[in-house]
């Protein structure tokens, strides 16, 4: 896997910020071009950079963009504190530090030739946006593909553009549904497990794909398991605070695992006992 | 419609589709085929709960008058769900608007004559509360979820 673990990865590169997209009130894309013109940066689905607000800290923030596309890489950032909120006040040309890519990343290897369910909740959509790109690139390589996306309230809700072109595909059914909303909302509300009851999952045949809070991801996996997806062919995106990112300082530590280097994507079983506990 | 075609159909529901034929049966004794429109309203909030509704086809959503806000829309139902459970509830009152936003077409039943032929047949009584109480308890989830705002800013 495309993960730097020497020396070099705790130095970051310059990044320039190509464009700035907001998606939401509180949800933005930084679009970087690092210094050397990301000519030599290559990633796979689901890995993450730690990006660098010069003198006040760092954050693992997950690629966004097409892993085939390596200029103006995208990282869909949710403004929650200190670092997220000065990202959130820069401007189009200015510089932050980025190191990385760090991580494994999704299945999509071993999807291949499977149907892939895809649930997600919140910001953890976009770790699985590449993922989507990677299967819209070799299309006939999987079979079909369910997109179940929660967000808090329609305002809250990423890509909606990409949302309302994805669900137009063949053999491709995106559902979403939201927490609370007005009366102008037409769509599905309440749980994101609710979405199970509109699809009709082929369950041997079928890679489980989940990101978001973990009690989402929780509630998740009771209703895979329910409908009968071997818990192997299940995989989740763990997320503990990082420093280092790759596998010295242990920060992310979780039980004998590192979230950083051997994650932050797992098969269920690797990781199921520590699943709603903090850093361990 | 003929009883069969009726029992028919309505094993195709989820709610449903494992009940014995004798409490089937019964279940259709008092059962009416209903359609609804965009737009329009199935109950609301105060008013008598009289029934319950299986959903074959469309979308209903609840909604909570919440004064200057105006109405909140907390939950969907759609095809293969189950709307109405304050049937079953003494007062038996609705809690919530019901708002049509895709044409519905469902099953009613009725819920005075679900409740005298509950007390009249304990064992049909039991299965009704085993169905609604996991109704109610996917309704008490879903809310518990909601209230945790986990997707929260
Ligand atoms: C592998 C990985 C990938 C991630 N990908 C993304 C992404 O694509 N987009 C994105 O917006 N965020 C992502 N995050 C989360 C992101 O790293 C944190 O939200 C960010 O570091 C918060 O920094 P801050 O200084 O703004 O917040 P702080 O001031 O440090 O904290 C503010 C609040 O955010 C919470 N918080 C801080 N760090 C985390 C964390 N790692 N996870 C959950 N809550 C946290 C704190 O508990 C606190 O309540 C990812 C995290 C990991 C581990
Ligand atoms: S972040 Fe340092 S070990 Fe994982």
């Amino acid at each position: 896997m495309n993960s730097n673990v020497g020396i070099d990865s705790m130095i970051p590169v310059h990044a320039h910020i190509r464009k700035i997209v907001w998606e939401t009130e509180d949800t933005f894309t930084l679009l970087l071009e690092p210094d050397n013109g990301g000519s030599g940066f290559h990633f796979f689905p689901g890995q993450f950079n730690m990006l660098y607000a010069f003198g006040v800290g760092e954050s693992a923030i997950s690629i966004s963009s097409d892993p085939s596309k390596n200029d103006n890489i995208a990282h869909t950032i949710h403004r929650v504190g200190t670092v997220t909120s000065v990202f959130s006040q820069l401007e189009k040309g200015d510089v932050i530090g980025l190191r990385g890519p760090f991580g494994n990343g999704w299945p999509v290897e071993k999807a291949k030739g499977k149907d892939v369910c895809i649930v997600t909740g919140g910001i953890g959509l976009a770790p699985l946006r590449p993922v989507l790109y990677s299967i819209f690139n070799n299309r006939r390589e999987y079979g079909k593909i369910f997109l179940l996306y929660g967000a808090r309230s329609p305002l809250d809700l990423l890509y909606r553009v990409e949302l309302e072109k994805w669900g137009k595909m063949k053999d491709v059914t995106v559902q979403v549904i939201v927490d609370r909303c007005d009366t102008s909302w037409k769509g599905h509300i309440g749980v994101v497990t609710k979405l199970f009851s509109y699809i009709k999952l082929n369950t041997a045949n079928t890679i489980a794909m989940i990101c978001g809070p973990e009690i989402m991801m929780k509630f998740t996996i009771q209703e895979l398991s329910q409908r009968g997806v071997p818990l192997e062919q299940i995989y989740i995106s763990m997320e503990r605070n990082m420093k280092c990112g790759i596998g010295l300082c242990g920060h992310c530590q979780c039980g004998p695992k590192f979230v950083c280097k051997d994650g932050p994507v797992f098969a269920l079983p690797q990781i199921s006992h520590f699943l709603e506990k903090k850093e361990i | 419609m003929e009883k069969r075609d009726l029992s028919e159909i309505l094993r195709h529901h989820p709610f449903v589709n494992d009940l014995s034929e004798h409490h089937l049966h019964i279940l259709i004794s008092c059962v009416s085929n209903v359609r609804f429109t965009e737009g329009g309203y199935i109950f609301h909030e105060g008013e008598d709960a009289t029934k319950f509704y299986l959903i074959r086809e469309g979308k209903v959503a609840l909604e909570i008058q919440s004064g200057e806000k105006g109405a909140i829309r907390v939950q969907t139902i759609g095809e293969g769900e189950v709307l109405g459970w304050s049937w079953i509830v003494s007062p038996y009152k609705w809690h919530y608007d019901a708002c049509v936003i895709d044409d519905v077409r469902a099953f009613a039943f009725d819920g005075k004559c679900l409740r005298t032929k509950c007390e009249a047949d304990h064992d049909f009584g039991y299965e009704m509360i085993k169905r609604f109480s996991q109704v109610l308890e996917q309704n008490l989830k879903a809310a518990r979820y909601q209230v945790m705002d986990v997707y929260g800013r």
